[in-house]
């Protein structure tokens, strides 16, 4: 599904990433861990495309294409979504135009019509019920006064009702309280299926006790330095990251 | 005095008028040609250059035209209507007038009275020269006049719709209101023009006087072809609690003002002022507000909002003014702008001048190009880079239309003002206008 080879990447002249793999396939739930300045959040900007940062070297195929390759938006038609670790305030564009515009891009691309606004509403009351977010929130500025528990959950709304193949969950947990964090993995476990991939990057353990990955890596100096089981996140949680230090080198 | 003051004096001249508007033509004559011309060196007009209106050949009064009917998309209410074509009285287009709104001619000896009371006396023609010469040239005109407790059933609708003529020509617009004690109105003033090129003057002054507890929703409207000349002004003054709940927005033209000057003259009045302009193209758009706050515990809260695209130009300047008396205030300013091109330029200057010890008071100003973030978090969606500009601008001024009261007016903006930011249809289809 994803394949990194060899990535490296920067932003405003400074190296980031040097030099990071990673194979996801299908179904799989990677966790990536990490010190702060190691390179997490950079990882799911260059993924997405987000402007100022640069790749120099290596390559990066989402479902046999060249991701690096694609425009934003069509790295979002292709199927790939990333949670943002501070979703963006948009005051005078609601949540619901915006949800709209969002699932109605991707139906555009899958070759469908719009949905009605009755149809979307239907959908949309609906799944809200899911991350426990109360119908008004689908009115309001797209989290326009949203508290950080209501934005991480309006991201996993956002993630339910376009159904990505590939969801990167960037730093998804930080900010977030025993509930909310439960709501956001609970939502998250309802989506892993077969085909659906996701990339959980956290500085934390706790996240990885509601969401079970299948591989924990270690991004350290913009690579990843170690790769385990779901048991590595517990070593790190007891160890912090020093310890690994030696093998960045 | 220059040629255009010349020849707007000979304009007066030209003009039929009732006797009892003599005395305050006189003095408008009076006052606007011992006025000292305004230059770039001229405080009020330092950003908006008056040298095209000069060199303009405004020589004659435009002719009513008849035609303009299909050309022109009315606001769709329930209203008290009335109708100027080029500044003459269109009577087919217009409704019938319930007793509190009458034109000038036609007014009861009662209704003279008030006018001659009011009628260029809220303005300040020494600071406003366009003012004065409304004054030199007033004979045609509206008065809405409330009395004590009531409450008009009807919106009074004023269209304005200037057309093309052979040879450039002037307009003249005149609208008093006067709101008795406790009384309420709704009164939507509205500048039209047929979409052909535009080769008109319009000069426009509105005159609002809202008594004790006097309440009233103003709408100023001024979406017209770009090369109309247009100078406008709404003057108000608020007594003892009244509430003025004021919404205007201007598209750009070859030559765009419009001077807002509200007086707090009564304990406890209050203004609610909100204002968008929209210039593009090479338009030009210059919205100057002076806020007098002379008396206690009265409160101001303005927001201004401006998208500029291409080369345009935009001027806001924003004063209040809380003199020493005026303890107690509440005062809140706002201006922020969105430039969509590197080209477009944007003077906004907010000022407080506080004269009083105990108040309130805060005022920003803001000029920014589309917010980057938002963007990326729309096209990360996949929506389109195009759509979601569009979107994030209409969203900028869609917070100040989400607080239009009057759902006939929000309507009839919502889509208009969609479609100033694309033609096609694809890229609007997200945006909701409630």
């Amino acid at each position: 599904m994803l394949s990194i080879k060899d990535l490296h990447a920067s932003v405003e002249e400074t190296n980031i990433l040097k030099g990071l793999s990673l194979e996801v396939k299908p179904g799989e739930v990677h966790a990536i861990m990490g010190p702060n300045g190691s390179g997490k959040s950079t990882l799911g900007n260059v993924l997405t495309g987000r402007e100022g940062y640069s790749v120099s070297q290596g390559e990066v195929t989402f479902n046999g294409k060249d991701l690096l390759d694609l425009g934003i938006e069509e790295r979002a038609h292709e199927g790939l979504f990333l949670a943002f670790q501070y979703p963006v305030e948009i005051p005078g564009v609601s949540n619901m135009e915006f949800l709209k515009a969002a699932v109605d891009a991707k139906r555009h691309h899958q070759g469908l019509s719009d949905l009605s606004a009755v149809e979307f509403m239907k959908t949309a009351r609906d799944v809200i019920k899911h991350v426990s977010l109360d119908q008004s929130f689908l009115k309001r500025g797209v989290n326009e006064g949203f508290s950080g528990g209501e934005k991480k959950r309006n991201e996993i709304l956002q993630m339910m009702l376009l159904e990505p193949s590939l969801c990167i969950l960037d730093e998804t947990d930080s900010g977030l309280d025993i509930d909310a964090l439960q709501v956001v993995a609970n939502g998250v476990n309802a989506m892993r299926n077969d085909d659906r991939s996701f990339i959980v990057v956290t500085h934390y353990q706790r996240l990885l006790d509601y969401i079970i990955p299948d591989y924990v890596h270690v991004l350290s100096g913009g690579r990843i330095v170690k790769s385990g089981g779901k048991e590595l996140a517990k070593e790190l949680e007891a160890r912090g990251y020093s310890w690994l230090e030696g093998e960045v080198a | 005095m220059t040629d255009f003051q010349q020849h707007a004096l000979q304009l007066a001249d030209a003009q039929s008028s009732p006797d009892w508007l003599n005395d305050l033509r006189a003095q408008g004559a009076q006052q606007w040609q011992s006025a000292a011309w305004p230059t770039r060196r001229t405080e009020l007009w330092k950003y908006t250059p008056l040298v095209p209106l000069q060199n303009g050949d405004f020589k004659r009064w435009a002719e009513p035209a008849g035609g303009w009917q299909d050309h022109i998309e009315q606001i769709d209410l329930d209203a008290t209507r009335l109708v100027f074509v080029n500044g003459v009285f269109d009577p087919e287009a217009s409704s019938e007038l319930p007793p509190e709104v009458v034109r000038f001619g036609d007014a009861s000896a009662e209704q003279k009275a008030v006018i001659s009371e009011h009628l260029g006396k809220v303005v300040d023609t020494e600071r406003h020269l366009f003012a004065a010469l409304s004054n030199a040239w007033v004979a045609e005109g509206v008065l809405v006049h409330v009395p004590r407790g009531q409450r008009l059933p009807k919106p009074v609708y004023v269209l304005h719709v200037s057309t093309p003529t052979a040879e450039p020509a002037t307009a003249n617009s005149r609208v008093l209101a006067v709101l008795e004690d406790g009384a309420e109105a709704t009164l939507i003033e509205h500048y039209a023009s047929t979409a052909d090129e535009q080769n008109g003057f319009v000069n426009s002054l509105t005159e609002v006087v809202l008594k004790d507890n006097a309440g009233m929703q103003h709408y100023r409207i001024n979406m017209e072809e770009e090369n109309i000349f247009h100078l406008g002004g709404v003057h108000a003054d608020l007594y003892r609690s009244a509430r003025l709940r004021g919404f205007t927005i201007a598209q750009g033209s070859r030559l765009k003002r419009v001077d807002y000057q509200v007086n707090h003259k009564g304990e406890g009045a209050d203004l609610n002022l909100q204002g968008i302009y929209l210039p593009r193209n090479s338009q030009y758009v210059d919205y100057h507000t002076n806020i007098e706050h002379c008396v206690p515990h009265c409160t101001t809260k303005e927001v201004f909002r401006g998208i500029l695209a291409d080369k345009s130009r935009a001027v806001f300047n924003g004063r209040i003014h809380i003199h020493q008396d005026a303890q107690k205030t509440l005062a809140e300013l706002s201006n922020k702008n969105l430039l969509t091109s590197n080209k477009a330029e944007v003077d906004t200057k907010p000022e407080l001048e506080i004269y009083a010890d105990d108040v309130k008071c805060a005022h920003g100003a803001t000029v920014s190009q589309i917010n980057k973030g938002a963007l990326f978090y729309l096209q990360s969606r996949g929506v389109s880079r195009k759509e979601a500009e569009i979107m994030l601008s209409f969203g900028f001024i869609n917070e100040l239309l989400q607080e239009v009261q009057e759902p006939a007016v929000q309507n009839y903006l919502g889509p208009r003002l969609a479609r100033l930011f694309s033609r096609d249809n694809e890229l609007l289809r997200h945006i909701s206008y409630e």
